[in-house]
C-alpha cells in the first residue's frame, strides 16, 4: 500500500469515528458537524470528477448543489401539503425518490450548461459556468412560488425505508454511505476506459482526438455525472438543515467547493474528503476564536495556493506517482 | 408617457452599461496583457466606493472623495499586484481563481473590520444634483448623465492611450509577445504593475460613482463583477472594443428586459401571473443572450487573440 492509500483509509475511518466519539463525549452537536463534512465532501467528489480528472474548472457547481436542494425541498413540501406536483404526480418525502429526482434535475441542468460551456475552454469555461450558475441563483431569488429570497423550509426530515432519519447518527451514516459509494464509483471510473479517455483529454486534447475519441462527448458525460453527484449532495444538505435557500446556489458556494478540493489535494481521489474535514474544522475552530474567521481562511487559502500546492494529501503522502 | 418611460429606461440601461464597461475594461486589459483572471476586481470596486464615501464624509467634498477613490484603488491594486498577483502569472487559471477568491475573502472581511457592517452613504454632489429636461418630455437626473459622460470619456481615453501612446504600444506589444518585449529592454514587471493599477483605478472610479446612487457596503462589487465577466465573455476576452459593445448590450438588455418582459407577458397570460414570471425571466435574460452569442461565436464578438 502506498502512503496515500493508508492516509485515505485513515481519513475514511476518522470521519466514520467522529460522530460516535461525539456521542460518547455527550456532544451531539458534533454529529451534525461530521454530517456536514460528509455532505460537503460528497458535493466536492462530484466536482472532482470534472475538475480533478477532467481538468474542467467549473465555477458553477453551486447551481447543481442548489438544484438538488430545491428538489428535496419542493418534493417534500408537496408531499407535506398533499398537493400534486404536476399532472397529478405526487410529491415525496422518501429519500431514495428525492435522490433520483435531484440527480436527474441536476444532471439535466449540467447537460444544458455543459453543452454550451464545453464548446469553450480555459478562462471562458470558468466565467461561463460562473455566469450560468448565477442565472439559476437569480431565478431562485425571483421565482416566488417556492419562497424566493426567503428560502423554503422542510417541515420534517425526509424518510428512508426502514430507518429513522430523525436520529442524527442514522442520518450521518446515510450520508457517509453515499459518500463512500461515490468514492467507489470515482475509483472505478478513474481506472476505466472512460476515465482514461477523460484524463487523457485533460493532458492532451489533440492526441485524444487523433486516436478517434471525441473529447467533447467524453467531457459532457463527465460533466453531467459530476453535476448529478453534486445534486444528490445538495438534497442531503437540504435535509441536514431542513431548509433550502438561494444561498446554496451563490457563487461563494461554488468557490468553496473548489477550495475543498484544493485544500485536500487536487487530482486525488480522497482530496475532497480531506478538504471537507479540514474546511469544516477550520470554519468551526476559527469561528470559535474570532468573528473575522473568513479573513484568516482567506490567508490560509492564499498560503496553500502560493506555497503548498499539493494540499493536505500532498503534504502527507508526497507527490502523486503520475499526474 | 410611455415613450418618456422608454427613453428614461434606455438611458438607465446606457448608464448601467457604461458603469459595467469601467469594470470590464480593467478585467479584459489585465487578462489580455498578463493572462490573469482576477476575481478580486470587485473588491477594488468596493475599495473605491469606500474611499470615496469616507473621504467625502470627512472633508465634505465629493470631488476629493472621487480623487481618493482613484488613488486608493490604484494603490490597493499595485500593492496586491506586487505581493500576490505577480506570483500567479505563470500558474494555471485554477490557481489564479483560488488565490483571487482568497483575496476577496480578505478584502471583504478587512473592510468590514475597518468600517463595520453598516452601509455608508454618499451624496450626489450639489453641482450635479437635479434633473435635465430632454426632448420628448423626459426629465433625467443630471448625475446619471454625468456618469454616462465620464464612461464615454474613459472609453475614448483608453482608446487613445492604447493606440497613440508609448505606454499603449508597450501594452499591445505585451499582449502579443511578452518575452520579446522583455528582451527588447522594456521593464515588464513595472509595466504589469502599471496595467494592474490602471484597471484597479477604473474599477475604483466605477465604485465611487455608483456609490452615490446605491449604498456603499461590503460585497457590493460581487454582482457587478459577475456581470462584468458576462460582458467580457460576450465581447471577447482581451478586447476593449468588445468590452464596450458587450457592456452596453448587457446594460440595455437587462434594464429593458425588466421593463418590457412583464408587460409583454401580461398581454399573453394576464397581469396576475406575469409580474412574477416576467421578473424571473428578466433576471435570466442576459445569461440567455450570452448563451446564444456563445452558441454562434464561442470566442465572443470581438475575439482579440487567436
Amino acid at each position: 500500500m502506498t502512503r496515500e492509500t493508508i492516509f485515505n483509509v485513515v481519513l475514511a475511518l476518522f470521519l466514520l469515528a467522529l460522530p460516535f466519539a461525539a456521542m460518547a463525549m455527550g456532544e451531539p452537536f458534533y454529529v451534525s458537524l461530521a454530517t456536514r463534512m460528509a455532505i460537503l465532501a460528497l458535493a466536492a467528489v462530484g466536482l472532482n470528477l470534472a475538475l480533478g480528472f477532467g481538468g474542467l474548472v467549473s465555477f458553477g457547481h453551486a447551481a447543481f448543489f442548489g438544484i438538488g436542494g430545491y428538489a428535496a425541498g419542493i418534493l417534500a413540501s408537496h408531499a407535506f401539503n398533499a398537493e400534486p406536483l404536476l399532472f397529478a404526480i405526487p410529491g415525496s418525502d422518501q429519500m431514495p425518490v428525492i435522490w433520483i429526482v435531484a440527480a436527474l434535475a441536476a444532471g439535466f441542468a449540467a447537460f444544458l450548461i455543459g453543452a454550451v460551456s464545453l464548446r469553450t475552454s480555459g478562462v471562458y469555461f470558468i466565467m461561463i459556468t460562473l455566469a450560468f450558475a448565477q442565472m439559476f441563483y437569480y431565478f431562485a431569488i425571483s421565482w416566488p412560488a417556492y419562497g424566493g429570497e426567503d428560502g423554503l423550509s422542510i417541515t420534517m426530515r425526509n424518510g428512508f425505508p426502514g430507518l429513522n432519519t430523525a436520529v442524527p447518527v442514522t442520518f450521518f451514516l446515510i450520508c457517509y454511505a453515499l459518500l463512500m459509494a461515490a468514492l467507489l464509483l470515482l475509483w472505478r471510473i478513474r481506472d476505466s476506459r472512460f476515465g482514461a479517455a477523460l484524463q487523457a483529454a485533460r493532458q492532451n486534447e489533440v492526441r485524444v482526438a487523433a486516436i478517434g475519441i471525441a473529447p467533447y462527448r467524453i467531457r459532457l458525460f463527465a460533466f453531467v455525472l459530476s453535476g448529478m453527484i453534486t445534486g444528490v449532495a445538495g438534497a442531503l444538505f437540504a435535509d441536514l438543515n431542513r431548509f433550502v435557500s438561494p444561498s446554496m446556489m451563490s457563487w461563494h458556494m461554488s468557490g468553496e467547493l473548489i477550495v475543498l478540493i484544493i485544500l485536500g489535494g487536487a487530482g486525488r481521489l480522497f482530496g475532497p474528503v480531506a478538504g471537507a474535514i479540514l474546511f469544516v474544522l477550520l470554519e468551526f475552530l476559527l469561528g470559535g476564536i474570532t468573528e473575522r474567521w473568513q479573513l484568516f481562511l482567506g490567508l490560509i487559502l492564499l498560503g496553500v495556493v502560493l506555497f503548498a500546492r499539493g494540499g493536505l494529501i500532498g503534504l502527507v503522502a508526497g507527490k502523486p506517482r503520475h499526474g | 408617457m410611455q415613450t418618456a418611460l422608454l427613453i428614461e429606461q434606455l438611458l438607465n440601461g446606457i448608464q448601467f452599461g457604461v458603469m459595467l464597461f469601467l469594470m470590464a475594461a480593467g478585467l479584459t486589459l489585465i487578462f489580455g496583457v498578463m493572462g490573469l483572471i482576477n476575481l478580486a476586481h470587485g473588491s477594488l470596486y468596493m475599495v473605491g466606493a469606500f474611499a470615496c464615501a469616507w473621504v467625502a464624509a470627512a472633508t465634505g467634498s465629493f470631488w476629493l472623495g472621487l480623487l481618493a477613490s482613484l488613488v486608493a484603488a490604484a494603490a490597493a491594486g499595485a500593492i496586491v499586484e506586487m505581493t500576490v498577483i505577480r506570483r500567479l502569472y505563470g500558474r494555471d487559471h485554477l490557481d489564479q481563481v483560488l488565490a483571487t477568491f482568497a483575496l476577496i475573502l480578505i478584502f471583504s472581511e478587512a473592510t468590514r473590520w475597518v468600517f463595520g457592517s453598516f452601509p455608508l452613504y454618499l451624496n450626489i454632489p450639489p453641482l450635479l444634483g437635479g434633473a435635465v429636461a430632454l426632448p420628448g418630455g423626459v426629465h433625467y437626473p443630471l448625475y446619471r448623465l454625468a456618469i454616462i459622460g465620464v464612461g464615454l470619456a474613459v472609453a475614448l481615453g483608453l482608446y487613445l492611450l492604447i493606440s497613440r501612446t508609448r505606454l499603449g504600444m508597450r501594452i499591445r506589444a505585451g499582449e502579443s509577445d511578452r518575452e520579446m518585449i522583455g528582451a527588447l529592454g522594456v521593464d515588464i514587471r513595472t509595466l504589469y504593475t502599471i496595467v494592474f493599477a490602471l484597471g484597479a483605478a477604473l474599477a475604483g472610479l466605477a465604485g465611487a460613482m455608483v456609490g452615490a446612487l446605491q449604498s456603499v457596503q461590503v460585497g457590493m462589487g460581487e454582482p457587478v463583477l459577475i456581470l462584468a465577466f458576462v460582458v467580457i465573455v460576450i465581447g471577447g476576452i482581451g478586447s476593449i472594443k468588445g468590452a464596450f459593445v458587450g457592456a452596453l448590450l448587457v446594460g440595455i438588455t437587462d434594464t429593458m428586459g425588466r421593463l418590457l418582459l412583464p408587460q409583454m407577458l401580461a398581454a399573453i397570460i394576464g397581469p396576475a401571473q406575469a409580474a412574477g414570471i416576467g421578473a424571473a425571466l428578466a433576471s435570466m435574460l442576459i445569461y440567455i443572450v450570452m448563451a446564444l452569442i456563445l452558441a454562434v461565436r464561442p470566442k465572443g464578438l470581438f475575439a482579440a487573440q487567436a
